[in-house]
């Protein structure tokens, strides 16, 4: 199995995954941590997380998987949502609640 | 050191804009504001992702952090962040 198809399956192995420098209760970049604060602030503290400093592999693959160039990165139902920023605004605008309570309910 | 006026040039070399503010001091992590026509029609991913085309190899080399908020030039129009 190549890195893509690695990755395909972690990401549709459950409906909220992360990508993100660290694990969650030890991020290891402001941004990943902050990250982690909106989906808890959503209600979920039970996410699947992956660490991209723990293989140099998923943190390249990661990159060109979703054509995003940085981490974080969450997807939600096997769908790339975005990186911190947006993450951060559909937050704000209420909608990121919404996006994981019904993959969550589905 | 890469500072906020060259990172400006470079968003505003790859990419049609109405409008880019770029903060940041410390040569590594930066905050941008951007309007451009190119996002009419796309969603926050891709305008993101426009962006990031326009910085290319830059992006995670030389700029190790960059917050950013997009904006199309009606979404700007309404935007009470002015």
């Amino acid at each position: 199995m190549n890195v893509q198809e690695k990755i395909h399956n972690q990401v549709t192995s459950s409906q909220v995954v992360l990508y993100m420098k660290g694990k969650p209760m030890s991020p290891q970049c402001g941004f990943s941590g902050a990250t982690v604060q909106l989906i808890n602030a959503c209600g979920v503290q039970d996410f699947t997380a992956v660490d991209v400093l723990a293989d140099p592999e998923i943190r390249d693959g990661i990159k060109l998987y979703s054509n995003w160039p940085t981490v974080p990165q969450l997807y939600i139902n096997g769908n790339f949502v975005g990186g911190a920023d947006i993450v951060r605004e559909l937050y704000e605008q209420g909608e990121l609640q919404t996006m994981i309570q019904s993959a969550l309910a589905g | 050191m890469l500072t906020a006026n060259k990172l400006q040039d470079y968003i505003m070399n790859g990419l049609t804009c109405d409008h880019v503010e770029v903060q940041g001091d410390d040569g590594q992590h930066f905050e941008a504001l951007i309007v451009s026509p190119q996002f009419t029609g796309k969603n926050k991913v891709q305008q993101h992702q426009l962006v990031y085309l326009a910085l290319g190899d830059r992006m995670g080399s030389e700029i190790h952090a960059l917050a950013m908020r997009t904006f199309t030039p009606q979404d700007w129009a309404q935007s009470a962040i002015k």
